[in-house]
């Protein structure tokens, strides 16, 4: 049995069909593809004008270029958060088996750029704060988006039944999510020794037109690599949870040629 | 930007430490991801395989 290929000589792409797994299956592995091509391409663009065009920072030297990778990892961090919550939540209401899938898939990525967030800030702070941690509103909320990302990967771990599972695991989702304001806006809210937003959407950067523009390579890099990468996972969860069904086989055949 | 030489490269103006612990770091992690998601992957298909596999010797 094969999925039925769009038709380009009639009617337009339906979307809807692509929230069956079958169908979604292979286009997830050939879009990954594609993202992992641009994560290439936009790491290779920002890692060359954060190291060799953007200037030394006056302030801070050259221990600056950390941001490159902090910030669009911080970015990340909030934003597979929003995403994955989204789809706990679309499953959640409308039982969809793919909602619950594409959740999954997201929150390893979301805790690995977490995680990178706070280790970077961290060999960020020695040198110009004089500490590796402090308790400040910014630093303990993200601290806290880590273990929500580490309590929606347990539970899932310790309920077998995939469906109770996407359930459970969508309730902590979609009750996190007051987290990722707090996170965004603490810096407003409390004094903290982080500094305040590195780009807002009302002002011009702050920072040199070089600084930001590698700021910005690096965060399309960590977005498609997170796309490439959480769409690569939710074809192995697919397999796992749909391996009795008679469609798989064929898909599994293909994969393994290499074709999707 | 051009650095005086390769050793003003990996110096980092004296934060070296601070500038190559955050880039090495995230690059194994993001590595060592696309490792484990590859790797979760064969071992799916090598179990849709093994499942048919065991349903056929059953059959017969």
């Amino acid at each position: 049995m094969s999925v039925p290929q769009s038709n380009s000589t009639t009617s337009s792409v339906s979307w809807f069909r692509y929230a069956s797994p079958q169908a979604f299956f292979p286009l997830a592995g050939k879009l990954a593809r594609w993202f992992g091509v641009a994560a290439v391409l936009f790491g290779v663009a920002g890692l060359y004008v954060g190291f060799f065009v953007a200037p030394t920072d006056q302030q801070q030297g050259e221990v600056y270029r950390v941001i490159f990778i902090h910030v669009p990892a911080a970015w990340m961090s909030m934003f597979i958060y929003v995403v994955m919550a989204f789809w706990a939540g679309l499953g959640l209401a409308f039982h969809t088996r793919l909602s619950g899938m594409m959740a999954s898939a997201l929150a390893p990525t979301g805790a690995l750029f977490t995680f990178i967030a706070l280790w970077t800030g961290s060999l960020w702070g020695k040198p110009t704060w004089g500490t590796w941690w402090v308790w400040d509103a910014r630093l303990t909320s993200e601290l806290i988006l880590l273990f929500l990302y580490f309590g929606f990967l347990a539970l899932q771990a310790a309920i077998d039944d995939p469906r109770r599972s996407d359930k459970a695991c969508a309730l902590l989702a979609l009750v996190g999510i007051v987290n990722i304001p707090i996170i965004y806006f603490s810096v407003k809210w409390w004094n903290t020794l982080h500094q305040g937003a590195s780009v807002s959407f009302t002002q011009a950067p702050a920072m040199a037109a070089t600084m930001f523009a590698g700021m910005i390579l690096m965060a399309l890099c960590f977005w498609m690599y997170s796309i490439a990468v959480a769409l690569t996972r939710v074809r192995a969860i697919v397999l796992e949870r749909e391996r009795r069904s008679d469609w798989v086989l064929d898909q599994v055949r293909q994969a393994n040629a290499g074709v999707t | 930007m051009s650095w005086a030489s390769w050793d003003a490269f990996w110096a980092m103006g004296g934060y070296g430490l601070y500038v190559w612990g955050s880039y090495a770091v995230t690059a194994a992690l993001l590595a060592a991801e696309l490792v484990l998601v590859r790797r979760r992957n064969r071992v799916a298909r090598d179990n849709v395989m093994r499942l048919r596999e065991a349903r056929a010797e059953g059959a017969l």
